[in-house]
């Protein structure tokens, strides 16, 4: 039975769907935008999760490091610096056209928002 | 030991998450996500993914909050609203994380080092890597040789996340209205406080103490050197351990962004000028694809390092100093950029 | 050594910052206006390629496939650069007219820049073996479709790309969690290597249930960016409010391009021969037939005519997935040729309702009345258009159609021949109110204000498109050869 050793997947789950909870129930942009860093962020640990080797180190080879001989996967790490930058940029984007709303309607909550489309 | 780090570490995060879904405050949920950010960069670490952690930390728990911050000076600052249809949300997210539940069940083990991603691909980075590319920290190798080209899309991301503000937001030109002087973090708490109980809405003619705050400015002005000495030290010695052109374009952005709140975004503006900065971006985004096409024309692959030099190593060794710059100086002006954009906005102007 | 794969990215790709050193709108359109020509031109060459010599390879850094990243252009996707790069090279000239016109002067370097981005994204993912490069690729062409979105002149602009901006990033989560679910299989995130080693360690074959789970987030994060029908919320606002040009672009490209991502991740990754396709054959299904019938219904009651298009739209990516469905050959030619017919009617009629709202000021169903003389060549190029949608015979639309109605009668499903049929009955008549209000409907007295027919730069474009869906019609050979040995080429794995 290997499933005892999926804590770590499973608490990267939990926050992900906590994450994916906010940006579907919500109903104001900017909090919209907090559950979408929170569920990335939280895809960012699945992916770190897995590349986790038990006793290994982090991947820079140099004296200190050699002893362990075992290096935890590189590769996670870097795709996942990539997803960060695109989740800072998508963040950034989101809350431009956030502001934007804001001047525009004067509120930032989706239902006032529609109430204000569907009285033109 | 690890895996008791590792249990508080999460249990922690746990905590953080239901605080954010529950507060109605959005100025608390922001400062919860930094503190959420900041305990995931702790838990990379515990992962041995320290490049990750570093950026995670300058980025999530530094970068997105001034953002969000500077987006919430700008709009309302409390959730009016209840959640909408929270039982269909919910029902969604049930769903979907019991899906992905049932997908771990075939996942090889947390931490065994025998579980196929680590005994492919990873292999030859971890073996070859100092003999093919280079540098010692093998996240830099993949991130700058192997992998290059993703890192060039990663700049064209950020840049293109620039360009959309400018395009969405756009530089006012100071002359039309006096700029909103940026207050203190700390200043900024209490006015949130304070401004629940009659609506949110922050007041125009507050006084904002930012430019005479002597303390501040004293630390300030020890602070920000040794913050962009540090982005220097980052950039040029990724090589050799965590950090790189991303992290240290983002310190040192910081820095300036200090300065700013500090003393005042006009002052910032008539030093490093959005005009300066959009050409340093260009730059930036030019640097990396630049390589790629000298690299062509010297006869090898676009970004094949080795053709750069006599020596394959001395060609990788440019071509990752040249590209990590290239990614500095963008980061760098993007992240001010982005800044600039938001604090140059006037609460409420159409 | 051919340099054509790269080339085909990296133009658009560094030419975007080059849009915005001047800050000068006229400059930075005459640079997107080269860089999109170039690489139409690129892409014409790697199409005349891959049809003479198979496949083209292309390591970048110089790393071999499952090391670095790699380009890898067959026959299928070749077609897609060809409609992606066809469709911007039209635009572009059509762009500098309608831009100047929506678009805040200080805006359009910035504008031209994104679109650019937007293009290289799209190319990007077309072209690349590798999984983790398509996401990031996928991302820089969303982030800024989201931004040229909300740059549209009408405020619910900003909240149709806000909108766009929360599905379209929970779509990409779902295929990084996908990606990554494949490679903590494998190890590899190469698309052919991925494949390889799936069959290598009989991963496929013992039901493996990250596998199954990993396909499931895909296909949902692709649905969500395709616009399958239940997930095809943001599509109408985001169609209806982007600027025209984004319109045509977006409406054009963006979906094929999702669909080509969902035809290579179910084909070339898992192979033909396994069951993963008939599941997810069942699973399109329904959706496909209901968003042929629903959307063209909803179609018919939109007074809008670009959210009547846009909804369209999603029908059309109905008898799209629905040819996907099928998982034979013929039914995938259907699909991928109904990718090209589908990208070129539609985008020939967002052209014409750009030029209508730079003549008129705004599109709604009243707006158009006495449009029929007024604008006698904008409305002749909608009246092909819409034949074409309809899948009227000399148009390229029905040649798709024709082959889907063959697919379908080859298995023996005549309830799915008589829905498609009963599709183009309703885009019969949502085309016609259009047509009946420009040409039948007199103008009342008081709008006598002169409206005349649009400039050349925006009628010439259009009259091409005009041209290209009869040519298409008349003669299909090329795209149908090429559709063919694209699902020649997918049935056979890679």
């Amino acid at each position: 039975m290997s499933w005892v050793g999926h804590y770590n997947y499973w608490v990267a789950i939990f926050l992900m769907m906590s994450g994916f909870y906010v940006v579907i129930s919500r109903g104001n942009l900017i909090k919209k935008l907090i559950g979408l860093n929170v569920f990335s962020t939280s895809v960012f640990l699945l992916y770190i999760s897995m590349g986790k080797i038990f006793g290994g180190t982090a991947p820079i080879i140099n004296e200190h490091s050699q002893k362990f001989q075992l290096f935890s996967n590189p590769i996670p790490h870097v795709l996942i610096l990539t997803a960060i930058v695109v989740g800072v940029a998508t963040t950034a984007v989101g809350l431009a056209l956030t502001v934007r709303i804001n001047e525009r309607y004067g509120t930032i909550e989706e239902d006032e928002i529609r109430a204000k489309d569907d009285s033109l | 030991m690890e895996s008791v780090v590792d249990i508080v570490l999460l249990s922690f995060l746990c905590i953080t998450v239901v605080a954010i879904v529950y507060i109605r405050k959005l100025f608390c949920a922001i400062m919860l996500l930094g503190i959420f950010s900041l305990l995931s960069a702790s838990l990379f670490v515990t992962m041995d993914a320290v490049d990750v952690a570093f950026t995670e930390a300058a980025v999530g728990t530094g970068i997105s909050s001034i953002l969000l911050l500077s987006a919430l000076a700008l709009t309302h600052t409390r959730e009016q609203r209840p959640p909408h249809q929270p039982y269909i949300a919910l029902l969604v997210v049930v769903v979907t994380g019991a899906v992905l539940i049932y997908g771990t069940m075939d996942l090889p083990r947390f931490g065994d080092p025998n579980s196929p991603i680590h005994r492919h691909v990873a292999v030859r980075y971890i073996a070859d890597s100092p003999h093919e590319v280079g540098p010692p920290n093998i996240v830099t190798s993949v991130l700058a040789s192997y992998r290059g080209y993703d890192t060039l899309g990663e700049t064209v991301v950020i840049f293109t996340a620039g360009i959309a503000l400018v395009g969405l937001l756009g530089f006012r030109r100071r002359q039309e209205f006096k700029v909103r002087l940026y207050q203190p973090m700390d200043k900024k708490t209490s006015y949130a406080e304070n401004s629940t109980e009659d609506g949110d809405e922050f007041e125009d003619n507050i006084k904002l103490p930012g430019a005479n705050h002597m303390v501040l400015r004293i630390v300030g002005k020890m602070f920000i050197p040794l913050i962009l000495l540090f982005a220097l030290y980052v950039q040029f010695h990724g090589d050799y351990g965590p950090g790189g052109g991303f992290q240290a374009g983002v310190i040192f952005a910081s820095g300036i962004i200090l300065y700013a709140l500090i003393f005042d975004v006009e002052t910032a503006m008539r030093v490093i000028t959005p005009k300066g900065l959009r050409l340093l971006a260009v730059a930036g985004v030019f640097i990396y694809g630049g390589v790629g096409l000298v690299c062509m024309f010297l006869g090898g692959n676009f970004l094949d390092y080795n053709v750069l030099s006599a020596h394959p190593l001395h060609g990788q060794h440019l071509g990752i100093f040249l590209i990590e710059l290239g990614v500095g100086i963008n980061v760098f002006a993007i992240m001010v950029i982005m800044f600039y954009t938001f604090a140059n906005r006037k609460r409420g102007s159409v | 050594m051919s340099h054509l794969p790269i080339l085909q990215v990296i133009i658009p790709l560094l030419a975007a910052p080059l849009c915005i050193v001047f800050n000068n709108r006229r400059i930075a359109w005459f640079v997107a206006l080269c860089a999109t020509w170039a690489s139409f031109g690129v892409s014409l060459l790697i199409a005349q390629q891959v049809l003479q010599s198979g496949a083209l390879s292309y390591d970048i850094g110089g790393w071999p496939a499952p090391w670095g990243i790699d380009y890898y252009v067959d026959s299928l996707n070749a077609f897609v650069l060809l409609i992606v790069t066809g469709i911007s090279a039209l635009a572009l000239p059509y762009a500098n007219r309608s831009v100047e016109q929506e678009i805040d002067p200080r805006s359009q370097p910035y504008f031209y820049s994104l679109l650019l981005v937007c293009l290289a994204g799209l190319l990007g993912i077309s072209i690349t073996g590798d999984a983790f490069n398509m996401y990031v690729f996928l991302e820089l062409s969303s982030l800024s479709s989201y931004a040229l979105i909300g740059m549209g002149p009408r405020r619910r602009a900003l909240t149709a790309a806000y909108q766009y901006l929360v599905m379209g990033t929970i779509g990409a989560t779902f295929i990084l969690i996908g990606i990554g679910l494949l490679y903590s299989l494998t190890g590899s995130l190469n698309i052919q290597d991925i494949s390889y080693q799936l069959h290598a360690n009989n991963i496929i074959g013992s039901g493996n249930r990250t596998l199954l789970t990993a396909f499931a987030f895909i296909t949902v994060g692709l649905s969500l960016k395709l616009a399958l029908f239940p997930l095809h919320l943001w599509l109408p606002n985001a169609y209806t409010y982007a600027p025209s040009v984004i319109t045509i672009f977006l409406a054009s490209t963006a979906t094929k391009v999702a669909i080509y991502m969902l035809l290579r991740f179910c084909y070339c990754v898992v192979g033909s021969e396994s069951i993963f396709q008939l599941t997810l054959g069942q699973i399109v299904l329904l959706p496909s037939l209901a968003a042929i019938i629903v959307s063209s219904v909803v179609a018919i009651f939109q007074y809008d005519i670009k959210r009547m298009l846009a909804y369209s739209s999603i029908a059309q990516i109905g008898y799209i997935t629905l040819g996907l469905s099928m998982s034979n050959h013929s039914g995938l030619s259907a699909a991928i040729l109904h990718m090209f017919n589908h990208a070129l009617m539609k985008g020939l009629l967002f052209m014409t309702m750009g030029a209508v709202s730079y003549s008129v000021g705004s599109v709604y169903l009243t707006d158009f009345r006495g449009l029929g003389r007024r604008m006698p060549f904008t409305m002749g190029a909608f009246i092909v258009g819409g034949l074409s949608l309809m899948g009227i015979p000399m148009t390229a639309g029905f040649v798709s159609k024709w082959m889907l109605v063959q697919a379908a009668i080859e298995l023996g499903w005549w309830d799915v021949v008589i829905l498609i049929l009963i599709g183009s009955l309703l885009a019969v008549i949502y085309i016609w109110r259009v047509v009946e209000t420009a040409y039948f409907n007199p103008l009342l007295e008081l709008e006598e204000e002169e409206i005349g027919e649009a400039p050349l730069s925006l009628l010439i474009p259009m009259w091409l498109m005009v041209i290209a869906n009869i040519y298409f019609g008349i003669n299909s050979a090329i795209p149908v050869e090429f559709a063919q040995q694209a699902a020649t080429l997918l049935l056979g794995g890679m």
